[in-house]
């Protein structure tokens, strides 16, 4: 029996791609997991505009102060901190939303999948990013990058030993910042990859979860 | 040249041993800052920024992270005053508060809020003459408590 708002399609399989050794040596616990989905870009229907409402309505401003202190905001946090970056500055993506949903009054609705994320987020705390998965060649990974590498559509070279996430052709974004030019979501995608980073304190139950929701958002649309 | 490569990656390894070690005292020194900002929430603002050491995000090198463990452990110095300073004004205030109660004609026309002691909401302590002018020349004075926060639907009515 189907349960109202759940699938009875088995949960989508995550891939695992792969950390370069001398960063996962560094960093043991980072890694980076995605599932494809089905999915084109454009308005959240209502049952996901309802959703985002929801989870508006369930975080307060306390939330956002005490949320450093939870396991895997914290996590992030740190990691942060480790890889150079001012969580205070550059937000961790749980942060981000937090602080947009106290400036805005809400969480906005910005269409999907960038709704399906944002729920995905504020519910577990993941780190995740969207790629069109036809632009996508071969595993996902995290490295750093080579000399004379950059990143596609953006000016400049990448700093020797940036940490990017990359496919087989070359950096798709910066590891927590911008992605590259053609591997984003656009009115063309037709299968959306879903990437989550997970980070030392950070289970991998976690992260399945918010893979899933986002499949499951995905899905309703 | 198998001996010279051992050497070399003790000396890698030795390292590593000190990044990680840095790391771990990174990820402890934020979860102390983290509970510090609570802890003032929302009574204080704690400044929390650390400078970013890089522009992008890459792993970084000893110094690097010696610098960022630096900055915090001075961060969480710096909040663990301002919280024991805050405080300890707080709990001057209080006493004071005791005082003004107990005797509101020593304290003529002081005002206490809430905020002044740590206490949650609005409102505030103030002394002040009953029947004014009068009780302030018969010396009448007594300690008035506002009534705490608006409310809304009083809110409401003025933005109308």
């Amino acid at each position: 029996m189907a349960v109202a708002g759940r699938s009875t399609e088995p949960e989508p399989r995550s891939t695992f791609g792969w950390v370069a050794p001398r960063i996962s040596a560094e960093f043991p616990g980072l890694g980076i997991s995605w599932i494809e989905v089905e999915g084109r870009p454009g308005r959240s229907p209502r049952p996901v505009v309802d959703r985002l409402a929801e989870t508006s309505n369930r975080f307060y401003g306390a939330h956002a102060v005490h949320m450093r202190e939870r396991p895997i905001p914290w996590a992030y946090r740190v990691f942060f901190r480790q890889i150079g970056l001012d969580p205070d500055r550059t937000r961790t993506p749980v942060e981000q939303l937090a602080l947009d949903r106290l400036q805005d009054g809400a969480f906005k609705t910005h269409g999907l999948p960038g709704d399906a994320l944002t729920i995905a987020t504020i519910e577990t705390g993941i780190a995740l990013r969207a790629f069109d998965a036809a632009r996508i060649e071969g595993a996902l990974c995290i490295r750093d990058s080579a000399p004379g590498e950059s990143l596609p559509g953006r000016p400049g070279k990448l700093a020797h030993g940036t940490l990017v996430i990359a496919d087989e052709r070359g950096p798709v974004g910066l590891l927590f910042g911008a992605t590259g030019e053609g591997r984003e979501v656009d009115r063309d995608t037709r299968r959306i990859s879903v990437a989550a980073v997970q980070v030392e304190g950070v289970p991998q139950i976690a992260v399945d979860e918010a893979l899933w929701m986002v499949a499951g958002v995905l899905e309703v649309a | 040249m198998p001996d010279l490569l051992a050497a070399e990656l003790r000396v890698d390894g030795d390292e590593r041993l000190a990044r990680v070690e840095l790391r771990r005292q990174i990820g402890r020194l934020e979860a102390e800052l983290a509970s510090l900002v609570a802890e003032a929430f929302p009574r204080l603002r704690i400044d929390v920024a650390v400078a970013a050491v890089a522009s992008a995000p890459r792993a970084l090198g000893l110094g690097d992270l010696e610098e960022v463990r630096d900055s915090l452990a001075t961060r969480v110095g710096e909040a663990r005053q301002q919280l024991r300073g805050q405080d300890e004004l707080e709990t001057r205030n209080r006493e004071l508060l005791d005082r003004m109660l107990a005797s509101p004609a020593d304290f003529k026309w002081v005002q206490i809020s809430r905020d002044d002691i740590g206490a949650p909401g609005c409102g505030h302590w103030h002394s002040r003459p009953r029947f004014g002018l009068l009780g302030m020349l018969m010396g009448w004075w007594r300690v008035r408590v506002s009534s705490g926060c608006p409310l809304s639907g009083r809110l409401a009515a003025v933005e109308r």
